[in-house]
């Protein structure tokens, strides 16, 4: 009885064993297979950027990427199912295969680009770390906060960029720290922190949780630069591909005035770039190469709309957050935001 | 003894009527004075533990009840008025209600968490009942037929839509990783008490050491080892669900646990009942399977309910790996921007604790009931 | 098959059968196939995980312990800066880890046996707060218990500027309980070993009296003769050496009290938390282990002119120790491994410390979690080797 048992076993071992080396095709392909794509989000839920409502929708920026991407391979906006994933979980769920793809306020920095066994696709919201702080202290510069006691999420750049801010100032802070942003969060409410750090995007947002989002500001600096940005695993160009000219296509079509409203009317337009982007025209065919059909980025305009759309709904003036455009802008506007051309 | 009776004696041949006791012992004012103020020192114990009930328990019960807010649709319910003090928001239990007990499970399909419910109450009650007709069956079907029935209901397929255990939550989680839990560790708790009881060195061997790592290591990072080490540990591209992972780490932790707790059942049983198996012919398995086990399992049943108590209690440990349970999905409600007030964080806590407590107090009363019974079982 | 047949054939066919139908060889076949099976598992594991970082490009390897930890912890015991390495951060994280466990064993105890005895108590109204205390807390999850303690610490706790003086420049506020740092002068050493001596003194008088009192019967005040050694002698030495010490008062400065010995408030709602939540377990244990001490023991103890006190101490309760340490001690070990629950209320213990800030930057999460977990493991088997010990000794004694 127990003999047989472990052959079970043994044989069960042997096939999952079998499966793995079956299912090293490409993650396009496995994707195709399964009928939609599993992105990795934002567990604790962030406003603006990822967060699921009481029903379990998710909607924010990140949820926007892989919401643009599933459009881009399904022609369907709604083929995505999300994990929700702590700072600690998200590049492990990566690497494993658990996600197909990580859009979780993540930022990109070398050691994460290149030791982890993940690559950054692009910047989807430049950001960078700043603080918030009581009014009632009178406060107005991060150079004033020396001595200070500061809540912060444990596990991310944060935590040391923080740490080389207040030393390269030659102060000293204390630090509070907390495994979950919902803790950091609280204790910095309750008064147990002087200021509260994490990306600019984030303190917006965590602002508005407060009890009186009135008594806190945000301090004018910006201590760090955090390209927050999607990232894939190594190794797979086509999918890569596929995740990075999703972003790049929103930013053309809101560089080219194509919106969700107008995408079908603009089929018609005689513009060159705009025929490229849609895949309108004799031989306009970006799309198969990497494995999608030609009309891949009509698909994302029409199922999520450009990347203005998308920041003004989600963390912009037609959102709680209010958050200006700023480096987010388009590069034609000042900002940072820049695509390579479609050709 | 012989009784001598004569007229001349004065022996007393009845009872007087016993005497009324004095005043001071008797009635209220007798037993106040019996069991509170005995001696001095028990004046002094009295007098402040009466102190401190008269300052604790009036704020207590103004803030719980009388200045709570019991209506309301957001923040403004809840928030402090004209200098007013503002007792429980117990409109944000109302409002989240059902997202405590189902997490973001689809509204339409709420009726299927609820009917799996229903029916496990219903069925432990059932099971739990010593009198009940069917028991034995009702045992089997539980054990059987619910899981998988829970299993197709709560996570759909064959006809009924799918939810992923990412939308699950609330004290749906709390029970599923209970119960699952409790359920899952019994065979391996078995299996392991055996080994760690066997005669084969290298069998006892791996079970000690199997127990003892489990037991010797907490928890959250058996959990941090299940939601960030499992996925590296399997082939490229196996993938286990979130909450299965969870599951599996809350598995193997309560079957060390268990199997010390049947361990302590196996050792109860007499060696008589060991060799009389053995002289009736009987192998290894069977004698276990058939004399062995079914006695050592009747006398673990209250430590076995006190296990199901305590990983009743850590299910709130899921919480810190991303799952929401009962205290996660309160805890992740605190940051809702239409909510947020001071009192909503004491509020929710001290509801979970209600739930909790009312789950782990009655579990522990039907031990000690179990314990208590057995006892006379056993005596007779 | 029949008798005949087993004893007078001695075909290989019947060998084989002796040999399969071996108690001994199958047990041992069994264990071999147990083996083989736990060996295939480890190596199918093993060439997983390996295949897995290296196809995801991880370095498998425990270099990272050396490397600059740049970050932060609040509570440092011993030396700690930004530019120290993760070993040093794992030590700060371990020392925090013991220091709250340490702590709230005592607490937990002294709770503990206080509650326990009083559920025994002849008060009605104490009783019954004792069990009304155990019944609730002990049914509540711990995490929820230390979410609860941590708001209401900082709810109740003025912030650092309003903080509540205390005498001694002691201050109490939702920064924490600072109080003065004795930093120690030239000569502190000699005041050290003038304790020692005091301590090592006061052993053997405890010893001789015991002797004599065994041998003759005579009783001698060994509790107070003992405290005024143990304090005497180091002040003696202490006043003699003219006072080598000094304080650091804490200063607000700013936004926080600089200088000084502070107690965060997470560490408070920890210990609260956790020795209110163990000393309920521990209460029942001493309960339990009281009532196992027959009633006849204390009568006995009555008769013989002892008083209730004296009997609660001479007779009882080493009695009641026998039953009480065994459990006692799983309780210690969950109340050292429930101190990982810290992360959850940022008090900087290992899980926090090392499983957390370590693992994220590092990314090593194999090598961090196996070295945490050996770390409890190791607490463990420790805490379980001294309380064995110690229950050795109780039954000796009993004997």
């Amino acid at each position: 009885m127990r003999s047989n048992t472990l052959k079970t076993l043994l044989l069960g071992a042997a096939f999952v064993g079998a499966g793995a080396v079956a299912a090293s095709a490409g993650t396009l392909d496995e994707v195709k297979a399964k009928g939609f794509v599993q992105c990795g989000v934002n567990g604790a839920g962030l406003a603006g950027f990822g967060a699921p409502d009481d029903a379990g929708n998710w909607t924010g920026l990140d949820v926007d990427a892989c919401r643009a991407v599933a459009a881009a391979v399904f022609g369907d906006p709604s083929k995505v199912k999300f994990t929700g994933l702590s700072a600690k979980e998200r590049f492990t769920a990566l690497q494993s295969k658990e996600i197909d793809m990580l859009a979780r306020n993540s930022t990109n920095t070398m050691s994460r680009d290149t030791q982890l066994g993940i690559t950054f696709t692009g910047t989807n919201y430049y950001d960078g770390q700043g603080f918030m702080v009581k009014k009632a202290l009178g406060v107005s510069s991060a150079k004033d906060l020396n001595g200070a006691s500061v809540c912060v999420q444990s596990g991310t750049t944060t935590e040391l960029n923080l740490a080389d801010y207040f030393k390269s100032n030659g102060m000293t802070f204390n630090a509070v720290v907390f495994e979950k942003q919902e803790e950091a969060d609280a204790a910095y409410d309750a008064g147990r922190c002087d200021a509260y750090t994490t990306d600019a995007s984030g303190l917006y947002s965590i602002r508005l949780k407060m009890t009186n989002p009135d008594d806190s500001i945000v301090l004018p600096e910006i201590i760090s630069k955090e390209p927050l940005g999607p990232a894939v695993r190594q190794g797979d160009d086509q999918w890569e591909s596929i995740v990075r000219w999703t972003h790049y296509a929103m930013l053309i079509a809101e560089e080219f005035g194509v919106t969700q409203a107008n995408v079908d009317e603009m089929k018609k337009s005689e513009n060159p770039e705009v025929q490229r982007l849609l895949g309108v025209g004799e031989g306009v065919d970006f799309g198969t190469p990497i494995g999608l059909n030609k009309d891949w980025a009509y698909n994302v305009i029409k199922g999520v709309g450009n990347y203005g759309e998308s920041f003004e709904r989600n963390v912009g003036e037609g959102s709680p957050l209010k958050i200006a455009r700023g480096l987010n802008a388009l590069w034609s506007k000042g900002g940072l935001q820049y695509a390579p051309p479609i050709r | 003894m012989s009784r001598i009776e004569t007229d001349t004696v004065f022996v007393r041949r009845d009872f007087l009527e016993p005497e009324a006791p004095p005043p001071s012992l008797g009635g209220i004012p007798g037993w106040v004075r019996k069991n509170l103020f005995s001696s001095p020192f028990n004046i002094a114990i009295s007098l402040s533990m009466l102190l401190l009930l008269a300052w604790a328990l009036p704020p207590l019960i103004r803030w719980l009840f009388i200045d709570a807010v019991w209506t309301g649709t957001n923040r403004e319910a809840c928030l402090p008025k004209n200098g007013e003090t503002v007792g429980a928001c117990w409109a944000f239990v109302n409002a989240k209600l059902a997202q405590f007990t189902f997490g973001s499970y689809p509204a339409d399909q709420r009726w299927r968490p609820s009917l799996v419910m229903i029916v496990f109450f219903v069925g432990l009650a059932w099971v739990a009942i010593p009198r009940m007709p069917w028991r034995r069956q009702a045992v089997w079907l539980m054990l059987t037929a619910f899981p998988v029935a829970t299993f197709w209901l709560l996570y759909g397929g064959l006809g009924l839509p799918i939810v992923e255990t990412s939308n699950w939550g609330g004290l749906l989680v709390t029970l599923v990783v209970a119960i699952t839990g409790i359920v899952a560790s019994l065979p391996l708790g078995i299996l392991l008490a055996l080994g760690r009881r066997s005669k084969l060195p290298f069998i006892k061997i791996v079970s000690v050491v199997f127990i003892e790592v489990w037991r010797g290591v907490p928890l959250i990072t058996v959990l941090f080892m299940a939601s960030v080490m499992l996925p590296l540990f399997l082939p490229t591209g196996v993938n286990f669900d979130k909450l299965l992972r969870a599951l599996i780490g809350v598995a193997l932790f309560t079957g060390a646990y268990m199997a010390e707790t049947i361990r302590g059942g196996l050792q109860a049983i007499p060696k008589g009942q060991f060799e009389g198996a053995a002289s009736l012919g009987l192998g290894y398995w069977q004698s276990m399977r058939l004399i062995i086990l079914p006695q050592a399992l009747k006398i673990v049943i209250p430590g076995i309910v006190n296990s199901f108590i305590s990983l009743f209690k850590d299910t709130s440990l899921v919480m810190i790996i991303g799952l929401y349970d009962l205290l996660g999905s309160i805890q992740r409600n605190f940051s809702d921007a239409n909510w947020s007030t001071p009192s909503i964080a004491p509020t929710g806590l001290i509801f979970a604790a209600a739930v909790f407590w009312v789950f782990c107090f009655s579990m522990s009363r039907y031990s000690m009931y179990m314990e208590r019974k057995l006892n006379t079982g056993r005596k007779r | 098959m029949t008798l005949r047949d087993k004893t007078a054939d001695e075909t290989p066919r019947s060998w084989l059968r002796a040999v399969l139908y071996d108690a001994t060889i199958r047990g041992w076949v069994f264990q071999g196939l147990v083996l083989l099976f736990i060996i295939l598992f480890a190596l199918w594991v093993i060439h997983n995980t390996a295949a897995n970082l290296r196809a995801a490009n991880i370095p498998f390897g425990f270099d990272f312990l050396n490397m600059r930890a740049g970050f932060d912890i609040s509570q440092k015991p011993i030396d700690y800066t930004l530019d120290s390495s993760h070993a040093q951060a794992f030590k700060v994280g371990l020392l925090n880890t013991i220091i709250v466990s340490v702590l709230g064993i005592i607490l937990a105890t002294i709770i503990g046996f206080i509650v326990g005895i009083s559920r025994l108590s002849s008060n009605w109204l104490l009783a019954r707060a004792a069990t009304v205390y155990v019944e609730t807390l002990r049914n509540i999850p711990l995490l929820l218990q230390l979410l609860f303690w941590y708001k209401a610490v900082l709810s109740v706790l003025p912030g650092p500027r309003q903080g509540l003086m205390l005498p001694f420049s002691i201050n109490l506020s939702n920064r924490g309980l600072t109080m003065p740092r004795p930093i120690v002068g030239e000569g502190f050493g000699l005041v050290m070993w003038a304790l020692l001596v005091a301590v090592v003194a006061a052993w053997a008088l405890a010893r001789w009296a015991r002797r004599r009192q065994a041998a003759t019967g005579q009783s001698f005040p060994v509790i107070r003769a003992s405290l005024g050694i143990v304090i005497g002698l180091p002040l003696v030495v202490f006043l003699i050496l003219g006072a080598p010490l000094t304080f650091e008062l804490p200063e607000l400065k700013g936004f926080n009290f600089v200088g000084g010995m502070v107690v965060h408030p997470e560490l408070t709602a920890m210990l609260l938390g956790i020795s209110l939540y163990t000393a309920t377990f521990i209460a029942e244990t001493v309960r339990a282990g009281i009532l196992a001490v027959s009633s006849g023991q204390s009568e006995a103890a009555f008769s013989l002119g002892l008083r209730p006190s004296q009997t609660m101490r001479l007779i009882v309760v080493p009695q009641a120790m026998r039953v009480i340490i065994p459990p006692l001690t799983s309780q210690y070990l969950n109340l050292t491994k429930n101190s990982s629950l810290a992360l959850a209320i940022g008090y900087p213990d290992l899980v926090a410390v090392f499983a957390g800030s370590t693992l994220n930057i590092t990314g090593h999460a194999i090598e961090v979690i196996a070295i945490t977990m050996a770390v409890y493991l190791a607490l463990s088997l420790i805490t379980a080797a001294l309380m064995n010990w110690f229950n050795a000794r109780v039954a000796l004694v009993e004997r």
